[in-house]
């Protein structure tokens, strides 16, 4: 299935980057896109593992960028 | 934080700044507590930052390697160079704010087709509605200067409807009932009721948005080149800053420990990759972005790179290079008029649906008087035989009239229908697919931009292909083509020996599926609302023309060029900073340009890649 987060108040390229590097390492993750631009995380992903990757998800974009926002869209 | 505080923040550090500056050196504790004062001023956000980023165990981020750089500053007795780092990294990091947000609006503009609402017919009445709750078969209404929402039919009302922000077409098309209208166009004057037809997920406008937000995920090699280099590019500079702090101090007679400390901190400043890996990615985005406000639409920077790097062109032709509309094109007459002749055609082939048969009655305009057709009986695979006023006519191809032992004047060129009347020749009616308006030229255009080799592809009979191959200027043509076959003639023009760049595919994106996939770069014309070829193509284009092969060649090659610059550019300044700061030909103050300032140029670039692609 499809997710798309916004990471609001992204404000470096090099985190955005190394989130998707990080995020594509995670369990269930087929794919992800993280858009500097558009400020959005767009995961493809196995559903069963959901609540899990958005958990993980979660830390990856706190622990490289603390403050930035996340929502589900 | 705000701009305004922000500015609030570095004002005052800067005024904090210059007061110490002016403080005598006799006061030395009174100067340092006013630069203290004006570092923790203008750096108290970094400091705050750098301290979250340790919590959360991400140590080298660029707020902590700044703060380690002004502390290291204020520890070898450099006051006014600590100051210095944090004051100008903070106005930098405006900047750069700026620069970011403004590639974020214009981004957002070019998204900005996204409609908010949509009106739901219920019982007679229009509700407002989120365009995703609303289904298949609903009904919807568009006021005039409003967005089309979802994909549908009209079933009613009359109207202009501008499909710019699709097609980058600017003259708006008419639009009426049983028409198909697609989301994202603005209807412009009339009301239109629309009967809904696809989800908002599988309308246009959320491909559209879709492909190109996650154009990213097909990366091109500069930009995985790029995002290598970064990923080694801090951890080689932090471990040089330590060497040169270390090193020379111990080897070298004389060298002090707080000069080459010093030159180490410039180098923590320059190590943050951000100006690197913001700037390629960036560029392929701001391409993308620019060609899809014409009506371009590419999947991922990989084929921007390839098509930069594209020599062989492959065309389909019907439907890509010609209208795929039938026309009729000349009239032979033998001892007959010429309307005549059409009259006798038109007549004979009344009660066909062939296109042919409906290109003829267009190219006669009036209205048939079905009372004078007596009898009409097909005769399969070559024409039809009819009774017209009295008149025995037969009207079809060559093997008709060998048939009916008729003599007669073979005539060249696209589809020719042969009419005789009461086994007389009566001449010929040649129909052909017409070419698109722009096709002309295009080729030359093509070869200008650097293409050396042009070919077409057909399913259609060898002459009317070689016609149109002429018309257009292609250099080879093959025809008579099963689909299976295409993909046989396109792989032989890949492996052409003689040209090693790579080859673009050009189809109507209906019936090319496989050639699209298997070319390098497989563009699909006229593709608006097909997705099959949205599918299978990598650039889709959404109108009809052949020239926007143009623009997306136009917007490949600038948006390459801008990430080749921004590469040498970013690279280059941060080595050459590296070097004079190691032989401390400058200070930490040109560091700190070498990191934010570099960025921001970088950011500014890529912005030009946004721009309209003009054909050249």
């Amino acid at each position: 299935m499809k997710v798309k987060l916004r990471l609001k108040d992204l404000c470096c390229a090099n985190c955005a980057a190394k989130i998707e590097d990080k995020m594509s390492k995670v369990d269930g993750v087929e794919s992800v896109t993280v858009n500097f631009l558009t400020e959005k995380m767009i995961l493809e992903l196995a559903e069963d593992k959901l609540d899990e990757i958005l958990n993980k998800a979660e830390k990856i974009v706190h622990k490289i960028e603390p403050d930035v926002k996340i929502q589900r869209i | 934080m705000s701009m305004k505080k922000d500015l609030a923040f570095i004002i005052s550090g800067a005024v904090l700044f210059l007061a110490a500056a002016l403080i005598p050196e006799s006061l030395s504790v009174f100067k340092l507590i006013v630069y203290l004062a004006a570092f923790i001023v203008s750096g108290l956000e970094v400091i705050i930052n750098a301290f979250k980023g340790i919590v959360k165990g991400n140590i080298f981020n660029e707020n902590t390697l700044m703060v380690i750089a002004a502390a290291g500053a204020f520890i070898i007795k450099e006051y006014p160079e600590a100051v210095f780092v944090v004051l100008f990294y903070r106005v930098g990091e405006m900047f750069e704010d700026f620069a970011v947000s403004r590639s974020r609006k214009s981004i957002s503009e070019v998204m900005n087709i996204c409609p908010e609402y949509a009106n739901l017919l219920k019982d007679g009445q229009t509700v407002k509605a989120d365009p995703e709750d609303v289904k298949i078969g609903d009904i919807i209404v568009v006021g005039a200067g409003e967005k089309v929402p979802l994909d549908g039919v009209v079933i009613k009302g009359k109207s202009f409807i501008e499909t710019s922000a699709l097609t980058g077409e600017s003259v708006p098309r008419e639009i009426g009932e049983n028409d198909e209208i697609l989301s994202g166009c603005i209807n412009q004057n009339g009301v239109l009721t629309v009967k809904v037809t696809k989800t908002f997920e599988d309308s246009t406008v959320s491909k559209i948005l879709e492909l190109v937000e996650t154009a990213s995920s097909k990366k091109s090699k500069s930009e995985k080149f790029i995002t290598k280099f970064a990923k080694y590019y801090t951890p080689a500079v932090i471990a040089a800053a330590v060497l040169l702090a270390v090193l020379p101090p111990l080897l070298i007679d004389g060298a002090e420990f707080s000069d080459y400390i010093y030159r180490a901190l410039s180098f923590l400043v320059v190590s943050c990759p951000c100006a690197l890996v913001i700037s390629v990615p960036l560029s392929f985005f701001g391409g993308i972005g620019g060609a899809a406000k014409q009506g371009v639409l590419i999947k991922g920077g990989s084929y921007l790179e390839m098509l930069s790097k594209a020599d062989k062109i492959v065309f389909d032709k019907t439907g890509t290079l010609t209208k795929g509309i039938f026309a009729v094109e000349k009239i032979n007459p033998v001892d007959i008029s010429a309307q005549e002749l059409l009259e006798y055609a038109v007549y004979c082939e009344n009660g066909s649906v062939h296109p042919i048969a409906r290109s003829l009655r267009e190219a006669w305009g009036k209205s048939v008087n079905t009372d004078l057709i007596d009898s009409a009986e097909e005769i399969s695979g070559k024409g039809i035989k009819a009774a017209v006023k009295g008149h025995i006519v037969l009207a079809g191809n060559s093997a008709l009239m060998e048939s009916a032992g008729i003599p007669y004047e073979k005539a060249q060129g696209g589809t020719v229908v042969y009419v005789a009347v009461d086994n007389s020749f009566k001449g010929s009616i040649i129909i052909s697919d017409e070419m698109k308006e722009d096709s002309a030229g295009l080729v030359s255009k093509l070869k200008k931009a650097g293409f050396k080799k042009t070919v077409m592809l057909t399913g259609d009979n060898r002459d009317s292909a070689e016609r149109a191959g002429q018309k257009a200027g292609i250099d080879a043509v093959y025809s008579e083509l099963l689909p299976g076959d295409k993909v046989e003639k396109l792989e032989e023009v890949m492996n052409d020996p003689s040209f090693k760049g790579k080859t673009v595919y050009v189809g109507d994106g209906i019936n090319d599926a496989p050639v699209l996939a298997r070319a390098d770069v497989g563009i699909a014309m006229g593709a608006l609302g097909s997705d099959a070829a949205i599918e299978a193509a990598d650039i889709v284009i959404m109108d009809d023309k052949p020239s926007k092969i143009l623009t997306a060649l136009s917007a490949a090659k600038k948006t390459m060029n801008i990430a080749k610059e921004n590469i040498i550019f970013s690279i280059g300044i941060k080595v050459l900073i590296l070097i004079l700061c190691s032989l401390n030909v400058v200070g930490i103050g040109v560091a700190v340009f070498g990191d934010v300032g570099v960025m921001v140029l970088a950011v500014l670039n890529s912005f030009r890649a946004l721009e309209k692609h003009k054909e050249k």
